[in-house]
């Protein structure tokens, strides 16, 4: 009998006050029995709706049957049929837009906790596996995947499992992309991707850090010098978004890519750490995304007294994952919805210390289908701060296109790809962030997912002998 | 790992290194930088390349100790290695089609300035070269500039080395003495490259500066380096790290490069004082 209790198990948590000021993970992870009894509440259905939400198809139900077996072991089985990185889907990935969103259970109360339970199987996984999976027979062939962020890892993933050659190159000196620069440990502990690469790397997979496509080695000679037979490109959408107005080349303006980077990537949170960052007192941060949240909680962990995000929607078109936002309202940030920054004022050293804003309201709906911000007349007011964190997306790097004769891109420099991923050169693929534009890691792993069984296709079509 | 091949100690605060890096070194252009990090958890620092050998596979950095990076860079010796050395980055100095140009180096700037003095010199262009150092003691590079410019002027502040005064005397020494340019490539100080650019505004002659500022990944990802050129935003790591100096704000850059002083200056002296300890 299904367990028919309206609201989700909760996820057990640092209290607000304790993790405000450390850096540890949020979210605890269920227990055993946790897991046991929200896994009753899924019901089965025959349809399985849950599934279309899901960019990587994971087999949820059956995923949850065998949890409520006690097969802990055979539930991740069920879903790393599907995903290359459950343990970090299960932490990052915005289920109440997908999956979660399908769940029936979400008709009449709350639907099946099914990220939670997706992280508890990924974490027993990692807690019990024995040993490293045996690396797959090798076919021969070599290819290549730029960049070692959620495209590339599965794309990687999936290809070594293929019998492929694969090699990894990441510009940075760590692996990891977006995972181990852009989250936070108390979101996405850095222990947990590490694993998950290791994982790619007893398959066989070689990363190689400190290698800029574009610079040290261009795509073409990848694929003409280091015989690689096709490419993937997942070099993501690192290129940080200002606003354009006035004051922000102030000292205390960062970009929410820089700022992370300084606290995630350079580990500028511990206490000897050679990478500086500014303690500011009062933060504020600009934009409403997860990466607005993650900024934001990091401020307040560095002994911000006050952390302000200024966002000009309302909270209904905050873009965030709904539990960060939760968190970050618990933990005490201030959220000023409705507002917009026109200038930002610097003293005597240029130091900024006040951000001019203007009130703002919702008009008609723009192409987002969302409701256009419009300034309110005569609205302005001041805010004082000595931190202003610019959390306003990203695009993608120009590096590779500047680079890749004939790589076609759109206006904004997204590469263009067909539904397979594929390029516009022969043999180059490309998926993630660097083709949507800054989206999900759950998207991006899709679109590597995808690409890997298309350059499986490819190359298996120029070799029929095979 | 990146092994240090050479290390040779130019004068007490500068310090020259061979760093073998092939794949850096089969494409590395004057003007372009590297990122490096001295130790697991270190934090990454980019340096303009001062020269490179193709065949040898190696890449040559001169660095100014200033900080704690640099500090323990200099404590590392021949035979060890670092462990990142990434690169090339940047955009390469844009020589073609020069044919007359004032390369001004200041301080440990002329080890940029020196490669590119040195490659427009080898494409046959004549090339002026005006060094400038505090005092003779900090003198780097002399023989290379003298055999890689059609002239080569030193000053210093204090008169111990050449002509005494700031390389704009020379520079302006030059201009009058009828000497004309397509092009001044100054590099150096950013108070240095701010006077050059005034006094070659007045006569209008183009002028390019490399700039320097702080950064972190090197590759357009985090915007911290970024320069306000024209009035509009640029990023040195890969829209630079050469500008139309004309157009460069150098007091906000300025003020942007002294973000972290009270923090380095403390970072260096906890650096300081641990190989002091190594010492006793």
């Amino acid at each position: 009998m299904a367990n028919m209790k309206k609201e989700k198990n909760p996820m057990p948590s640092q209290e607000p006050q304790t993790r405000a000021h450390n850096f540890d993970e949020v979210a605890l992870g269920y227990t055993e029995e946790l897991a046991l009894d929200e896994a009753q509440r899924c019901l089965n259905c025959r349809n399985f709706p849950c599934v279309q939400g899901c960019p990587v198809n994971i087999r949820i139900p059956q995923f949850i049957a065998r949890i409520r077996e006690g097969d802990f072991e055979g539930a991740y089985q069920v879903i790393a049929a599907d995903s290359a990185l459950p343990a970090v889907c299960g932490r990052v990935c915005p289920q109440e837009s997908q999956c979660e969103k399908y769940c029936v259970r979400g008709i009449k109360g709350e639907p099946v906790g099914i990220g939670r339970l997706e992280r508890f199987v990924a974490d027993y996984h990692n807690a019990h596996a024995a040993g490293a999976a045996a690396a797959p027979q090798q076919n021969g062939h070599k290819v290549a995947v730029v960049g070692s962020g959620p495209a590339g890892l599965t794309c990687a993933g999936d290809l070594a499992r293929k019998g492929y050659d694969v090699t990894v190159y990441e510009a940075l000196h760590v692996a990891g992309g977006v995972l181990s620069y852009g989250i936070p440990e108390f979101r996405l502990p850095k222990a947990i991707v590490q694993r998950e690469i290791e994982g790619l790397q007893q398959m066989g997979v070689k990363v190689l850090t400190n290698m800029v496509i574009g610079r040290v080695l261009s795509v073409r000679e990848l694929m003409e010098q280091e015989g690689f037979e096709a490419v993937f490109v997942g070099s993501g959408a690192g290129l940080p978004k200002f606003m354009n107005i006035p004051g922000e080349n102030l000292k205390g303006v960062y970009s929410a890519n820089e700022f992370l980077t300084r606290v995630n990537l350079m580990k500028a949170y511990e206490p000897n750490a050679n990478t500086p960052i500014q303690h500011a007192r009062h933060v504020t941060v600009v934009g409403g995304g997860n990466v607005a949240m993650d900024a934001a909680r990091c401020a307040l962990r560095l002994g911000a007294e006050t952390v302000t995000i200024v966002y000009r929607r309302s909270l209904e078109e905050l873009p965030a994952r709904k539990e960060e936002v939760e968190h970050a309202m618990e933990e005490g940030i201030i959220f000023k919805l409705l507002n917009n920054p026109v200038e930002l004022i610097g003293d005597s050293n240029r130091n900024v210390v006040i951000m001019r804003c203007i009130r703002m309201e919702l008009g008609e709906p723009d192409a987002s289908g969302r409701r256009r911000p419009v300034e309110i007349p005569d609205s302005e007011f001041e805010l004082e701060t000595d931190c202003v964190i610019m959390a306003l997306g990203t695009s993608p790097n120009p590096l590779i296109k500047s680079t890749t004769e004939g790589l076609a891109t759109e206006r904004w420099g997204g590469i263009i790809t067909d539904e397979d991923g594929l390029t516009s050169c022969e043999g180059v693929y490309a998926g993630g962030d660097a083709v949507t534009g800054a989206a999900t890691v759950i998207l991006a792993m899709g679109a590597g997912k995808k690409a890997a069984a298309a350059m499986d296709r490819y190359i298996q079509s120029r070799h029929p002998a095979d | 790992m990146f092994r240090i091949a050479k290390k040779e100690v130019l004068n007490p605060s500068v310090t020259r290194m061979s760093i073998e890096a092939p794949l850096v070194a089969r494409k590395v252009q004057p003007g372009q930088f590297i990122i490096l990090r001295v130790e697991e958890d270190g934090e990454r620092i980019p340096l303009t390349v001062a020269g490179y050998d193709r065949e040898a596979g190696t890449v040559d950095i001169i660095f100014q100790i200033v900080g704690a990076t640099t500090e323990k860079l200099n404590h590392k010796q021949q035979g060890d290695s670092l462990p990142d050395f990434v690169g090339p980055l940047g955009k390469p100095t844009e020589t073609e089609g020069l044919r007359r140009v004032a390369v001004i180096g200041g301080g440990v700037g002329c080890a940029i300035a020196f490669p590119v003095a040195k490659k427009l010199f080898e494409q046959g262009c004549e090339v002026d070269a005006v060094a400038g150092f505090r005092t003779k003691d900090l003198v780097i590079l002399e023989n290379e500039f003298r055999a890689n410019s059609t002239r080569f002027l030193p000053v210093s502040d204090d008169g111990s080395w050449g002509r005494k005064g700031l390389v704009t005397d020379a520079l302006q020494q030059l201009i009058d003495s009828g000497r004309a340019y397509d092009e001044v490539i100054a590099i150096g100080p950013l108070i240095m490259m701010k006077f050059v650019c005034r006094l070659t505004k007045a006569y209008g002659i183009r002028t390019v500066v490399s700039m320097n500022p702080i950064m972190i990944d090197g590759t357009g990802m985090c915007g911290c380096c970024r320069v306000s050129v024209g009035g509009k935003m640029k990023f040195a790591c890969v829209d630079g790290p050469d500008f139309d100096g004309h157009e460069v704000d150098f007091d906000e850059a300025m003020a942007r490069c002294a973000a972290y002083k009270p923090f380095e200056a403390k970072a260096r002296e906890a650096a300081c004082n641990l190989f002091s300890m190594e010492v006793k």
